[in-house]
């Protein structure tokens, strides 16, 4: 991991409080990052904000030195974020955590379920496994029609099914209803989205290997602070989200 | 321009190091700067055996600051003995051990394991925790309390005891003068200051734990009160800490009477932020005036 300084080349609004980023960074940093893999970014100088920000990594394209970040905006903090302008400077910590371990792994076919702000990584996942053979079906979970985004980049990428808690647009309800409507086959499970989401795929996917993205307020984003740990399976020690995560595989931790 | 400062039980090349709790046992740090850099280390505290702490959510930012409340996680001291302290041999780097409890004899006990490894320059002696619900700060709320630990520590202590004060108390001033009397080598203050934040989404306090520990600029202007009043009172030496962000904040610490400067939040927002400030030092201490730290020491008054 490093310090490194970023170079905002676009950003743009793609849902509600949603926003994409386009970073540019030297292409050796980019070829790093590992679906899954975060960047913690400080979201101003001066000491208003003293935390910086995890935020999941939806693209990468080192061919032109480019790093892709999508985040909403929840506080002050991402407020501040969604403000910037290209040719700001972003200063960032990368790559963070560790990522899906693909490479691996031995499959044909992969389930993603990602749930509203858990969904960026999952697109730079499907990328990297249909580069890899991998046939892919994704499930995605949004609240309203208007929190939807990179539908299209999904069915691109495999099957793609779009459910809202509102019914605004596609099915309605959650992921999990999905996941009982259709026979979907596959080797593994990945996972990204709220934690409640998460417990229930952990719940109704026990029969399947898989791995899940945890989401947690941190501190310094490295390990060293224990602010973000979720507890091994017998309860026994604590995991820290940000270095030893944020992916785990699915039976190795405790929601 | 000499950084030196002689305290008792460290000999430190500058008057810098990461606050304990902020910077884990080094290993993390170690990736970005040479820890032999530093002055020394406070490392993470250390509880008798094994504690899981608190449940998430453990921080929250606030303006210009943060709330925490770990609740004290660690290994247990013989695992950071023998597991953590190790890593920390390979650098020129004095090693202040943060010894925690929720009884006198848990003290006591950590403090003897402490004894047994040659790599442990000091001990600060943490009766300030304000996150764990038995111990910790109650011991540094009470002046005869503060003070029966602090003989009880020092009895089994084969190296100089810092007592780490907590801020949320009446008078910091009688608490230092009875640890002081105890046989305190030094003082390291301040800890963090009670706080709290409600999620308005939520409509509960934001926390697990509800209360948690405000550490950041926010608290700087009551760590500087706190040490110029205490360094008024005390003949032993301080080790200042609270909201460090830059070199004229570390100069600051020194004129109110700390000897020596940690840094806890900042590390997090800027993980060179240590090595930055020492480089920094010398010209900042220059433009002001002095030939040295120690000159710098307790000038403000």
């Amino acid at each position: 991991m490093e310090q490194a300084y970023a170079t905002v080349h676009q950003i743009q609004q793609i849902a509600k409080a949603t926003y994409q980023m386009d970073l540019l960074l030297p292409s050796t940093l980019v070829k790093q990052i590992k679906p899954g893999q975060f960047v913690h970014v400080r979201v101003s100088s001066g000491t208003e904000h003293m935390l910086r920000r995890p935020i999941s990594v939806a693209d990468v394209q080192p061919a032109h030195n480019l790093l892709t970040i999508i985040f909403k905006v929840f506080g002050e903090g991402t407020a501040q974020l969604a403000a910037y302008k290209p040719t700001d400077q972003l200063d960032l910590l990368i790559p963070s955590g560790n990522g899906y371990p693909i490479e691996q792994l031995e499959l044909s076919h992969a389930l993603l379920v990602g749930g509203g702000i858990g969904v960026p990584p999952l697109h730079y996942l499907a990328k990297q496994l249909v580069a890899k053979g991998v046939n892919v079906t994704a499930v995605l979970g949004f609240q309203t029609a208007d929190d939807i985004f990179y539908q299209q980049a999904f069915e691109q990428l495999g099957t793609t099914y779009i459910v809202t808690n509102d019914g605004s647009y596609g099915a309605k309800g959650f992921v999990t209803d999905v996941l009982n409507q259709e026979d979907i086959t596959c080797d593994y499970y990945f996972s990204c989205g709220p934690t409640p989401m998460l417990k229930a795929i952990q719940h109704q996917l026990a029969d399947k290997p898989g791995y899940i993205s945890l989401e947690e307020r941190m501190g310094c984003g490295i390990g060293a602070c224990y602010a973000c740990v979720i507890p091994n399976k017998d309860q026994s020690s604590h995991f820290k989200i940000c270095q030893d995560g944020p992916v785990f595989s699915a039976s190795e931790v405790v929601l | 321009m000499s950084l030196a400062v002689q305290l008792p039980g460290l000999s430190l090349k500058n008057p810098i190091m990461p606050a304990s709790g902020c910077f884990s046992f080094g290993k993390e740090y170690s990736q970005f700067y040479d820890l032999s850099k530093l002055g020394a280390i406070m490392i993470k505290a250390a509880t008798e055996h094994k504690r899981l702490g608190n449940a998430t959510p453990r921080v929250a930012e606030t303006k210009s600051g943060m709330l925490n409340a770990i609740g004290l996680q660690n290994p247990g001291v013989d695992a950071i003995i023998n597991q953590e302290i190790p890593f920390l041999t390979q650098f020129d780097l004095p090693i202040i051990a943060n010894v925690a409890g929720s009884t006198i004899e848990e003290y006591e006990n950590v403090t003897t394991a402490l004894a047994g490894s040659d790599d442990i320059a000091a001990i600060e002696l943490n009766i300030s925790c304000p996150n764990v619900k038995e111990g910790g700060v109650q011991f540094g709320t009470q002046p005869a309390l503060a003070a029966e630990v602090t003989r009880r520590v020092k009895a089994v202590s084969n190296v100089p005891v810092y007592v780490k004060l907590s801020p949320n108390v009446t008078d910091i001033v009688e608490i230092a003068q009875a640890v002081e009397q105890a046989g305190a080598d030094g003082l390291s203050m301040i800890n963090t200051l009670t706080g709290m934040k409600i999620d308005l989404k939520r409509q509960q306090p934001l926390l697990a734990n509800q209360v948690g520990g405000l550490s950041g600029p926010a608290i700087k202007p009551i760590a500087i009160r706190m040490i110029y009043q205490v360094y008024q009172a005390v003949s032993i030496p301080i080790i200042g800490m609270g909201g460090v962000t830059s070199v004229d904040d570390v100069i600051e610490f020194l004129l109110a009477g700390a000897s020596a400067v940690a840094v806890g939040t900042a590390n997090f927002q800027n993980p060179f932020i240590c090595s930055e400030l020492i480089d920094q030092l010398a010209d900042r201490l220059a433009h002001y005036g002095f030939d040295s730290v120690e000159q710098a020491i307790g000038k403000g008054h």
